[in-house]
């Protein structure tokens, strides 16, 4: 007879579990990917449809590229005060924390303005949902990517009440990281989303 | 809560305080008793028994439905339904017996059975698996409205665009479709992540992959294909309703849109459906017939990796749905020799199976029946099906009967004949009493025989050249013998399954309390009593092999003979294995005593709370009253900062925590015996708080 299966634990001491990963975040890894099938099919619509429309406003019409540029690299940059976030309560500095997830949430709502703003230079354009197919497949494609930002906007802001009430504690840290990871899966997503839709010709 | 205390700026009064501070909105029910206590459950095998329940009632719905469409077509020039109704019944039907039956029904299983397998004490997230449920519930809740709403979605179960378009489709009927398939779509998805963690992170010590019993393997790969091909409909379903509701015009081919995507959209979805349908009855069946042939699984990696292989595979052979649209002969090609590939991996399971009967000693009780019968009909469905993959004769078939009668040698023949084998054999865990022997045998041979009966000449009359989804006939055809012989055979399985409720209704009557491993078992769900107690296991099991429970039971002789251990025996050899695990278990958890804690979650309003949002956003939207959808969002939002604040085990089992041991366990109900089983040496490991604070979570729940 073969020993038992080592058991891994989790290191925030909670319930030991075979992989090592605490239930929740093995559970978002999870969620992740079935994400990765609804922007994969959001996004494959959007090249199959690329250049199809019959007629404009088209994309060369519409597109401010410096614009979206500045918006997106807000969204990265909260990438990396997520890592900040994380590292903070990590080491135990609350304060910090709290400040990092702030300016998280901030970025991403900046970014979110931008896009709102985008939409209705757009819509002002001649361009709404029903135009025609670049509009279809425009709106519901960033859209659906927006309404992701801001759930993860609403994540961060329940992470902050939740530090500002010290129902956050550090054996909790995992929470944050757990939120990061949705949160880098966006920002993520969005880079391949920005190339496909804006960069490429 | 200690943390919240030490840390002076919050404001917290008392203890008490902080509780109430923690539920703003609902008081955390108490009772498991009456209907709050089913409402509220968060108890894997209680939402096993609802889903199983709920995707049994659907189950006579949709044939109801199947029994109106074969009524019509009985004779030709069918006047039961006109033309309209009929398309709604045929859609319902298939809707129903897809989202609404073999799939819940299959989630009843995974949910009763798949802790219990794996030795542990629920599912990873207990209050997002009673969520699952909730919402499958009022997923189909939206779908079933339509009927009282204005008609019933028409489309077929696949949908077709531009016919489900608002201008072919102009009522609301596909609206309740589109709605209802994304809610029962977010709870196969939810429940997936659900099972996958379960299946992934709660295995009991020595409980390897390669030792899961098989029903647990094509659990593990058919959640994986809901995680991934959920996402795909969901998409499809979600640019249909922006094309239908707010002129999108993703599916408008003056605009530039391709009807064609939503054909690859749903079928890159629909052909990994087709093995979510029919893994779990492979399952089941894998664990039916080791038992009744007395002899181990053949090959059981062998299966192992064939569940997997057709879990890969499954996601390449989406376009032999589609041989008929015009792909082209590169695609059409590539798409045929895959699918012909996908027989293979199928084909050896049906050997293992076989080869798992030949030379055992059968006992033909009515699972056995089921399993056998799945194996035959499967065989026939499975190679009409291999006759699709050859395009020119796909060609002859597409839209025929011929398609209807592969489909339900695979769905019916296959994955129903898998879930009633799967019924009488679990039946006892569940419920604690037999279903009678005797009836069951007469309900397999009655659904047996009208089942051939009803799809057989199908076969027939679809290379005859007619057509589906067609309400009438005429004479000059020439089927009306087949089609009469067809709907006589509905008819009969309509017996066969009034047989079943019978046999449900006279073996609850007169129930003999079943033992706890009535059929000689080989998995761990056989070990506790039956029916299975609140907390699964008095102690976790350690597990040393393939079909644990029966090396407990039994031993080879020199000549390879089975030797049944005497029952002391077995205790003691089982204390030896136990004691030596038990000491590496010990040392592995120095320093943790959180392993066989009972850590009971509380039952919880919120789950159907937030599940109830759903329908409200659904309403909402296909009205166009989108401050009903708002609300319902609130709904669901609000929901979920209320379950994200509750915590899973009821803090007034904490305080009961403060009391002496002693006292906790004299005021409980039986809880003595549960300390006196929770404290065997085997367990030293775990500190006595943490064991007193498990007797008392158990106590409160009782």
């Amino acid at each position: 007879m073969t020993a038992p299966a080592a058991i891994a634990h989790d290191p925030h001491g909670g319930h030991p579990t075979n992989t090592g990963l605490s239930n929740e975040k093995l559970t978002m890894w999870a969620f992740l990917g079935s994400e990765c099938l609804l922007f994969g099919a959001l996004i494959s619509t959007y090249l199959l449809y690329k250049g199809r429309s019959v007629s404009g406003p088209l994309p060369e019409d519409v597109y401010d590229i410096p614009f979206t540029s500045a918006s997106s690299f807000m969204l990265l940059m909260s990438s990396l005060t997520m890592v900040l976030s994380l590292a903070a309560i990590q080491r135990g500095d609350h304060r910090r924390l709290r400040l990092w997830l702030l300016a998280t949430a901030s970025l991403g709502g900046l970014f979110i303005t931008g896009q709102i703003y985008e939409f209705t230079t757009f819509y002002r354009e001649g361009l709404s949902l029903s135009t025609n197919l670049f509009g279809s497949t425009f709106f519901v494609l960033t859209g659906f990517h927006g309404v992701h930002v801001s759930l993860g906007i609403l994540m961060l802001l329940s992470l902050f009440g939740l530090s500002m009430r010290g129902k956050l504690p550090t054996e909790r840290a995992e929470a944050v990281e757990i939120a990061g990871l949705y949160w880098h899966f966006v920002d993520i997503v969005w880079i391949v989303i920005f190339t496909v839709v804006y960069l490429i010709p | 809560m200690a943390t919240v205390l030490d840390r002076p700026d919050v404001e917290t009064p008392s203890p008490s305080g902080e509780r109430r501070a923690a539920y703003p909105i609902l008081r955390r029910p108490r009772s498991t008793e009456g209907l709050t206590g089913w409402l509220t459950t968060i108890d894997h095998k209680r939402i096993g028994i609802l889903y199983g329940v709920s995707a049994f009632a659907f189950f006579l719905i949709g044939g109801i439905e199947a029994l109106l469409i074969r009524a019509q077509l009985a004779q030709p020039n069918g006047t039961v339904l006109d033309a309209g109704t009929y398309n709604q019944v045929f859609t319902m039907h298939g809707t129903t017996m897809i989202f609404l039956v073999v799939m819940p029904m299959s989630a009843a299983f995974m949910n009763y059975l798949l802790p219990l397998m794996i030795g542990a004490r629920d599912v990873a997230f207990p209050r997002l698996n009673a969520l699952s449920y909730w919402t499958f519930i009022f997923g189909a809740f939206v779908l079933y409205s339509s009927f009282f709403l204005g008609g019933a979605p028409d489309g077929g179960w696949f949908g077709y665009v531009p016919n489900t378009s608002i201008t072919f489709s102009p009522g609301h009927g596909i609206d309740f479709w589109i709605y209802g398939l994304l809610i029962t779509g977010i709870a196969s998805t939810v429940g997936a992540a659900n099972l996958i963690t379960t299946i992934l992170n709660m295995r009991a010590p020595g409980m390897t992959l390669m030792r899961m019993p098989v029903f647990v393997w094509m659990s593990l790969v058919v959640n994986f294909l809901l995680l991934f091909a959920l996402p795909v409909i969901t998409i499809a379903l979600f640019l249909l309703m922006f094309d239908r509701q707010f002129g999108a015009n993703f599916f408008n081919p003056a605009a530039g849109g391709d009807p064609v995507l939503w054909q690859h959209l749903f079928w890159i979805f629909g052909h990994p459906e087709v093995y979510i349908l029919i893994l779990p009855a492979m399952g089941i069946v894998s664990e039916v017939l080791p038992v009744f042939s007395r002899k181990p699984l053949f090959g059981y990696p062998v299966v192992v990796f064939s569940g997997i292989a057709i879990g890969f595979m499954g996601w390449g052979v989406w376009a032999h749905h589609m041989f008929a649209v015009g792909l082209g002969p590169v695609a059409v090609s590539a798409f045929s020799v895959a699918t012909m590939f996908i027989a293979v991996p199928t084909g050896v399971k049906i050997f293992n199976w076989v080869g798992t009967m030949m030379g055992g000693s059968l006992r033909l009780k009515t699972p056995m029946l089921f399993a056998i019968g799945f194996i035959a009909m499967f065989t026939i469905g499975g190679l009409s099906g291999v006759t699709h993959s050859i395009s020119p004769h796909d060609r002859q078939q597409t839209d025929t009967y011929y398609i209807v009668a592969h489909f339900h040698y695979v769905l019916f023949g296959g994955a129903m004949f898998g879930l009633f084998a799967g019924f009488y054999y679990w039946w006892p865990k569940v419920f604690g009493h037999m279903l009678s022997d005797k009836l069951g045998k007469v309900n397999f041979w009655v659904m047996f025989v009208g089942f051939n009966l009803a799809f057989a000449p199908m076969h027939w009359i679809g290379l005859q050249g007619m057509p589906r989804r067609i309400p009438v006939y005429s004479e000059e055809l020439g089927l009306q013998a087949p089609n009469l012989a067809s709907t006589i055979g509905a008819f009969i399985i309509a017996l066969g399954v009034l047989v079943f409720m019978v046999n449900v209704w006279v073996s609850k009557r007169n129930a003999v309390p079943a033992p706890a491993d009535p059929w000689d078992a080989r998995t761990l769900e056989w070990t506790i009593p039956s029916p299975a107690p609140v907390h699964n296991f008095d102690e976790i099991p350690v597990v040393h092999s393939v079909d644990d429970f029966w090396h407990r039971k039994y031993t080879e002789d020199e000549e390879g003979r089975l030797v049944k251990l005497p029952p002391a025996t077995a205790v003691a050899a089982e204390q030896e294995r136990h004691e030596e695990s038990a000491a590496a278990e010990a040392q592995e958890h120095a320093g943790h005593d959180e392993g066989h804690g009972m850590h009971l979650p509380s039952p919880s309003f919120y789950p159907i709370l937030a599940a109830a949002g759903l329908p409200i956003i659904a309403y909402g939207m296909i009205y166009k009253q989108y401050i009903v959808a708002v609300v319902g969002a609130f709904v669901l939002l609000g929901s979920f900062y209320g379950w994200a604040l509750e915590p899973s085990v009821a803090p007034d089992d904490d305080e009961a925590d403060l009391q002496p041991p002693a006292l906790a366990g004299a005021s409980g109900n039986g809880s003595a015996a549960l300390v006196g089983a929770a404290e065997t040496p085997a367990l030293g490991a775990g500190s006595s708080t943490a064991e007193s604070s498990a007797s008392t979570t158990e106590e409160e729940q009782s």
